[in-house]
């Protein structure tokens, strides 16, 4: 077991310097970091209007806050976030709520979006600040706050911090990596935000990993930007913790969360689980500036830096507003906002639909492409089996294979192949020499893919509900054969008794009616002559006869009417 | 001989014993075959193939009453599941029984409705909700896009209404590649 070891441990320290592991694959494209990294970070101002997508985040859409025609502060709140895998908005700069509707948003499908509409009022004044000191707070409260402040990991995945800050009694973090790798060709806002605050950085790496608990912190920075290097060591030299600042080779996608994790710590990110899994967790250094501007400084996240690049003017870094008008920012760049921007890097990136599409909290780098930097790209050959996609694939699969089961839309092969595993980092059609447009076919097969998981969940639900139902039927139908059966056994046990006491009752009445009629006697007849009593008695005695006279006639006419209908 | 004879009876005997034991023991609740029908209809309940729901058809099926191709929502992708599974040919969809439509909800006008719970009774799945004299209202997340609720409304106050395409619920296409008239082309790159 231990020569185990020590050969492991020597086969780490053959392959990387300083102890580094490395992982598999990778490609090398140009750089082109320069152009944007001579200037320091440049400030926006507030534009006059900003356009604010209710998601700008991985999870649920975040609940509104805000009506039209409210005023509003910088920092205050306008959407608060809508269960734990959510994020709240904030107004960049202070104004007046102008519209809530769907926008352009910026998003490779090119559709519209929830948005919130704000028109500033240029005084830019902000609402009551109130640091935190986060060690006297409990850490739940903590990460409420956070998740009030809209801190999402900055490093273009948007998902929601305070969810990754969760201390997990199974999975305790071990080892915090702050991802400064930044790998992407053009892309270098890190790079600026650790040459020019790292302090501010490792003062939020502090929160974090009091957050975590973890023991080892390590910032993971490529080897091609010394100047972040050396700022960053001399901050951490200054911070409480120990924080190991580490140079990584650069290679693409070297800034990938698995691979960074895989070079710095030698662990392998199993197939299809989260890094907290195997102790350790890893965000942006942009994440942990979020963080220590909130603890710190009492703001939310309202602003974020951009790279803008390529064919612009004063290419360089901008502090900019969420909800800025990329339109705007670019010609603040001085470049040409044309019909073709791309948001992201080329390797990753995406074409955005419109310039008229705001920046998002994902929003890390605008290319201003001319025909010369990216051109068309060659029409697609057929595969010829080369296999060097799977040389190049950071993964460990099979992209091969997996363009043929997504070409054939041969969606469960493509699941069996891990298809979500893949980072999507386009390696392989880098690589590639048909021009195969690989990524686009697992974007294909993993959206349709995802999109049959849901239609299968939703036919499980209602399969369920419909079976509830069925039962629910069959049970109230038995109920009310259960009550009509209880009643007519009751009718027919409970009718005689009832009979007979209303029998006697009624035999009761007419007794009693009897003996009244008995008890009175005519009291006027009493005391009167001799001569009226004797005409009384002649009409008494004619008033019988009478009354025997038509008793007779009508049993007479009874008989004959009998009779006759006989 | 006599002895071999009493052997095999003795075998036949204990073995037939075995069998009627495992029969008992092992006995599967419900066939197994019908509920794999089951999971690959989309269960919509809308009774478009001439049973009252999902889990009718596939018993139906499971019998051999019902051919494969009546089922619209699940549309020609559930044809080839069925056929897969049951190892038949497979059949385009049977008209008869409609065609596949883009995925539905139903949407009560709220202004309109009366209140008299005729489609909550109708609903499969207990997505309506009201009751008797107030107005009702669709569950979206919970409707199927069956439609049954729709005929029997009195005020014709429920419409189908297709689900839209949203960033959330997007999908990334297939790829496709634009082929240009190469004048076009030309024509660009010269301006």
């Amino acid at each position: 077991m231990n020569a185990i070891v020590n050969l492991s441990a020597l086969i780490r320290r053959k392959l990387g310097k300083g102890g580094l592991s490395s992982f598999n694959g990778g490609v090398h494209p140009p750089q082109h970091k320069l152009e944007s990294t001579s200037a320091p970070i440049r400030q926006v101002p507030p534009p006059a209007r900003l356009v604010l997508p209710l998601r700008q985040h991985v999870g649920n859409v975040s609940k509104l806050q805000v009506a039209i025609g409210d005023h509003v502060l910088k920092g205050q709140l306008l959407s608060s976030a809508d269960g734990q895998v959510s994020a709240a908005v904030h107004a960049p700069t202070s104004g007046t709520i102008a519209a809530i509707n769907n926008q352009l948003i910026p998003h490779p499908s090119g559709l519209p979006d929830i948005s919130i509409t704000l028109e500033a009022d240029g005084c830019d004044e902000w609402i009551a600040r109130q640091p935190l000191d986060y060690k006297a707070i409990s850490k739940q409260e903590l990460l409420d706050r956070l998740r009030e402040a809209g801190v999402v990991g900055l490093g273009g995945a948007t998902f929601p911090s305070h969810i990754k800050l969760r201390e997990d009694a199974r999975h305790p973090v071990r080892t915090l990596i702050i991802n400064g790798a930044e790998c992407e060709p053009y892309i270098s806002c890190d790079d600026m935000l650790m040459r020019e605050r790292a302090a501010e950085i490792v003062r939020g790496i502090e929160i974090m990993r009091h957050l975590l608990d973890a023991g080892r912190c390590v910032i993971g920075i490529e080897d091609n930007k010394p100047q972040a290097v050396a700022a960053m060591r001399a901050a951490a030299a200054d911070s409480e913790v120990a924080i190991d600042v580490v140079e990584v080779p650069t290679i693409y996608p070297g800034g990938g969360a698995k691979q960074l994790i895989k070079v710095i710590t030698g662990l392998e990110v199993p197939s299809g689980r989260l890094p907290s899994e195997i102790g350790v967790q890893c965000f942006n250094v942009a994440t942990a500036y979020s963080v220590n501007r909130l603890v710190h400084h009492g703001e939310p996240v309202i602003s974020r830096i951009v790279t803008v690049t390529g064919h612009a003017g004063r290419a360089g870094n901008y502090e900019v507003p969420l909800g800025m008008s990329i339109r705007e920012l670019v010609e603040f760049a001085g470049g040409h906002a044309g019909e073709e921007l791309i948001m992201g890097g080329p390797m990753m990136g995406f074409n955005l639909p419109s310039a008229d599409v705001p920046v998002v909290k994902a929003t890390n780098c605008i290319i201003v492409p001319d025909s010369a930097m990216f051109p068309a790209p060659a029409p697609a050959l057929p595969c010829i089996r080369c296999t060097r996609c799977a040389d190049a694939c950071p993964a460990n699969l099979q992209p091969q294979e997996l363009y043929w089961f997504s070409k054939s839309q041969n969606l469960e092969k493509a699941r069996e192949y891990e298809i979500f595993d893949c980072i999507e980092c386009g390696c392989c059609s880098y690589v590639c020499p048909s021009n195969i447009p690989l990524v686009q076919y697992y974007r294909f097969a993993k959206s349709e893919i995802i999109a049959q998981d849901r239609a299968k969940e939703a036919a499980d639900i209602a399969r369920e509900r419909n079976e509830f139902r069925l039962k629910r039927i069959e049970r109230e139908k038995q109920e009310r054969a259960q009550k009509h059966a209880q009643k007519a056994a009751g009718a027919k046990t409970e009718a005689a008794p009832a009979d007979e006491a209303k029998k006697a009752a009624i035999a009761a009445a007419i007794e009693r009616a009897k003996a009244q009629k008995a008890e009175v006697t005519p009291k006027n007849t009493e005391a009167v002559s001799p001569g009226v009593a004797a005409e009384i008695a002649e009409i008494e005695t004619r008033r019988a006869e009478v009354l025997a006279a038509t008793a007779t006639d009508v049993r007479a006419e009874e008989k004959q009417s009998t009779e006759e209908a006989k | 001989m006599l002895t071999a004879l009493y052997v095999m009876l003795g075998l036949a005997l204990l073995l037939g014993l075995v069998l009627g034991y495992s029969a008992l023991k092992f006995k599967v609740e419900g066939d197994p075959l019908i509920a794999r029908i089951d999971a690959i209809l989309p269960q919509t309940q809308c009774g478009q193939c001439g049973y009252p729901g999902c889990k009718p058809y596939a018993t139906a099926i499971a019998k051999g009453e019902a051919d494969i191709n009546q089922c619209p929502p699940g549309g020609d992708a559930g044809v080839h599941a069925l056929a897969d599974l049951l190892g038949v040919e497979y059949k385009p969809l049977n008209a008869e029984h409609g065609l596949p439509k883009p995925k539905s909800v139903a949407v009560i006008d709220e202004n309109v409705c009366i209140g008299c719970t005729l489609c909550i009774q109708a609903c499969p799945v207990d997505a309506i909700l009201g009751a008797a004299k107030h107005m009702h209202t669709v569950i979206a997340s919970e409707c199927t896009g069956c439609e049954l609720c729709v005929a029997p409304c009195p005020v014709d106050c429920i419409t189908m209404e297709p689900i839209a395409e949203s960033p959330a619920n997007w999908k990334w296409r297939y790829p496709v590649f634009e082929i240009k008239p190469e004048s076009a082309v030309m024509r660009k790159t010269v301006s």
